[in-house]
């Protein structure tokens, strides 16, 4: 195949423990580190995996957000895509109107194949490879967490609530992955300065001629209901003394 | 007026519990009338428990050989095409709901709302976001259909004894064949179930190995408990992803959870935030799986597990 699509979602770093702000307006993300989502690592590594196995000629990493996503798609060029197209919105986009950038952007580089993350760790939303899937008519195959491909159709392992799923698909197709597919590779000094080289289109995202979808407004930020900490029991028998105490044993 | 229907989770021969899940958030909106649909090869048993949940108004039933592997590219043009009877449409936020609603949203043209953890109004709806870090409200709009997943951990099933009419309806779209079912590999336990058991007991890192994890099997075994494990636990190779519990893995809420030798990393937090009593054992005084826990015990895993199990007797 020629080309590979992979999606780089600029997100809060998943070692922040996120905070609401007192407002309520929205998460405190000021000078917070800001990182690939750790699941889009996974999908590139995949990409580059498979381009370097002979069956893709080309990987191209896709950010859409702030012009502050430079970043992360150069990570991107640095542990080896051959380009990065940067969708700029000055603000969020929802995961339809992400799917529809997607799918624009696969007909025009004609893309046979999209690896996506299963859920970026923001939004914890887990729905942009399906949309994308939908809208394409193309199969989907999310959660992977072993992918080999054989000429037209892949094999894809899914981690699934009950164990493991395999099913075969056609190419073209959309790929979600899981945390085990892989471990991606460290992007080592040298791959940094070549990648400044590397190309990096920006395209405005009124560009694209894509339809935005019906906005699901967010109204209220609230901090979780916190658990309390608890007693703490000095040895086994205190354990089960405490345990009986609240009818569990 | 609010219709509502609920897609069913079944493995053609009986219902997944997150069904009943679902019908309870449903039923939290006031004046819902609430279907559940059964698509499936053969639907018949299925379809007679379904009929069973409390407030469920009908249950309909669409028979279709593909239908048989419950894959998202078969079901979701199928479920798009029923969509127009009703107002909302809600699946769980399993594997297997998180796989196919957003494809039956994305067939509608709307978004698609993860895990309703409560519901504030036909449209307005709570959820968690940054591994539950946050709760936000969101707000769908009115004039669209409210395409949804509902956090299972939020809610209690919905009773049963219900006797609703079940009617088969064929619905007449064309399905692909590009997606193939080939297998389902399911770690056979005769353990209770991680997402319905009442009881967990859950390994990390500190186990060391597979065959250490034995001493997790045992004192869950006493307990009559589901087994769950640290993503750390299942990378190590000492259990399989399905017992994974987490932001990536399973969200949990049994009575008891008890954490031996996990830290407490948040994406681990997150999935055990709705257990009743969550106990933690760990040698390290420090860690933070302690700040959750309504009971800790801090020393070595490797002589107060055996010594629990043995006690438990
Ligand atoms: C995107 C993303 C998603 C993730 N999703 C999940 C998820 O869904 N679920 C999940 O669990 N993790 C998840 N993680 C990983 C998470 O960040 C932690 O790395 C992981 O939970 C750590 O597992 P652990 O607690 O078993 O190991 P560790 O953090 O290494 O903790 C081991 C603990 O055992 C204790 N210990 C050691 N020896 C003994 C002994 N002899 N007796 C008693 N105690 C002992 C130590 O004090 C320590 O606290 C995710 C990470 C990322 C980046
Ligand atoms: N703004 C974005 N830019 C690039 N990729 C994205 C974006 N939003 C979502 N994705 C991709 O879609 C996956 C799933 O995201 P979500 O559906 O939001 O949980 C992510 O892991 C990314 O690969």
């Amino acid at each position: 195949m020629e080309k590979i699509l992979v999606g780089l979602k600029r997100v809060v770093d998943y070692n922040v423990r996120v905070q609401v702000k007192s407002d309520g307006s929205g998460v405190d993300t000021d000078g917070v580190k800001m990182s690939i989502n750790p699941f889009d690592e996974i999908a590139l590594e995949e990409a580059l995996r498979i381009r370097e196995s002979g069956a893709a000629s080309e990987v191209i990493v896709v950010s859409i957000g702030s012009s502050d996503a430079q970043q992360q798609l150069r990570t991107g060029l640095a542990m080896g895509a051959d380009r990065a197209i940067l969708v700029e919105s000055g603000t969020s986009v929802d995961s339809l109107t992400v799917a529809r950038i997607f799918k624009a952007l696969v007909d025009r580089e004609n893309a046979e194949l999209v690896i996506l993350g299963k859920q970026a760790i923001d939004d914890d939303n887990s729905q942009t490879g399906q949309m994308l899937a939908a809208i394409w008519g193309r199969p989907q195959a999310t959660f992977a967490s072993e992918v080999v491909l054989d000429g037209d159709t892949a094999r894809v392992t899914r981690e699934v609530d009950s164990g493991l799923e395999t099913i075969d698909i056609d190419l073209p197709a959309v790929i979600t992955v899981d945390l085990r597919l892989n471990e991606p590779r460290y992007v080592k000094l040298p791959d940094i300065m070549k990648a400044k080289k590397k190309p990096l289109e920006q395209i405005a995202l009124s560009d694209l001629s894509v339809e935005a979808a019906p906005e699901i407004k967010t109204t209220a930020y609230e901090p979780p209901a916190g658990r309390q900490r608890g007693i703490m029991v000095e040895d086994v028998a205190g354990l089960i003394a405490a345990l009986k105490d609240k009818g569990l044993v | 007026m609010t219709k509502i229907l609920v897609i069913a989770e079944h493995n053609e021969e009986a219902l997944n519990p997150s069904t009943a899940k679902c019908v309870a958030c449903a039923a939290s909106i006031d004046g819902a009338e609430i279907d559940i649909a059964v698509l499936a090869a053969s639907a018949a048993s299925v379809a007679a428990e379904a009929a069973q949940i409390s407030s469920v108004g009908r249950v309909v039933t669409v028979e279709r050989a593909e239908n048989d592997a419950g894959l998202a590219a078969i079901l979701a043009p199928q479920i798009a095409a029923m969509a127009s009877d009703y107002s909302h449409l809600f699946g769980p936020s399993t594997a297997f709901g998180k796989d196919l609603m957003p494809r039956v949203a994305a067939l509608l043209g709307v978004n698609q709302i993860s895990d309703i953890m409560s519901i504030e109004g036909s449209h307005r709806f709570k959820r968690p976001i940054y591994a539950g870090n946050a709760i936000v409200t969101v707000e769908a709009p009115a004039e669209s259909i409210v395409v949804a997943t509902v956090r299972t951990a939020s809610y209690q099933a919905a009773e049963s004894g219900n006797a609703a009419p079940i009617e088969s309806a064929t619905v007449d779209v064309e399905v692909p064949t590009h997606t193939r079912f080939v297998e389902l590999q399911t770690g056979k336990s005769d353990r209770p179930d991680l997402q319905a058991a009442a009881k967990v007991v859950s390994g990390g890192r500190a186990l060391g190995s597979e065959e250490n994890f034995e001493l997790i099997f045992k004192l869950a075994d006493k307990l009559g408990a589901a087994i769950g494990s640290s993503r750390a636990a299942v990378d190590a190779g000492y259990v399989p992803p399905e017992t994974q519990v987490g932001q990536t893995g399973q969200i949990i809420a049994p009575d008891l959870y008890i954490a031996i030798g996990i830290s407490g990393a948040i994406q681990h937090i997150t999935g055990i935030k709705d257990a009743g009593t969550i106990v933690a054992i760990n040698k390290d005084e420090e860690a933070p799986i302690f700040e959750v826990s309504d009971i800790g015990l801090v020393g070595d895993l490797f002589s107060i597990v055996p010594e629990l199990t043995e006690a438990l007797g």
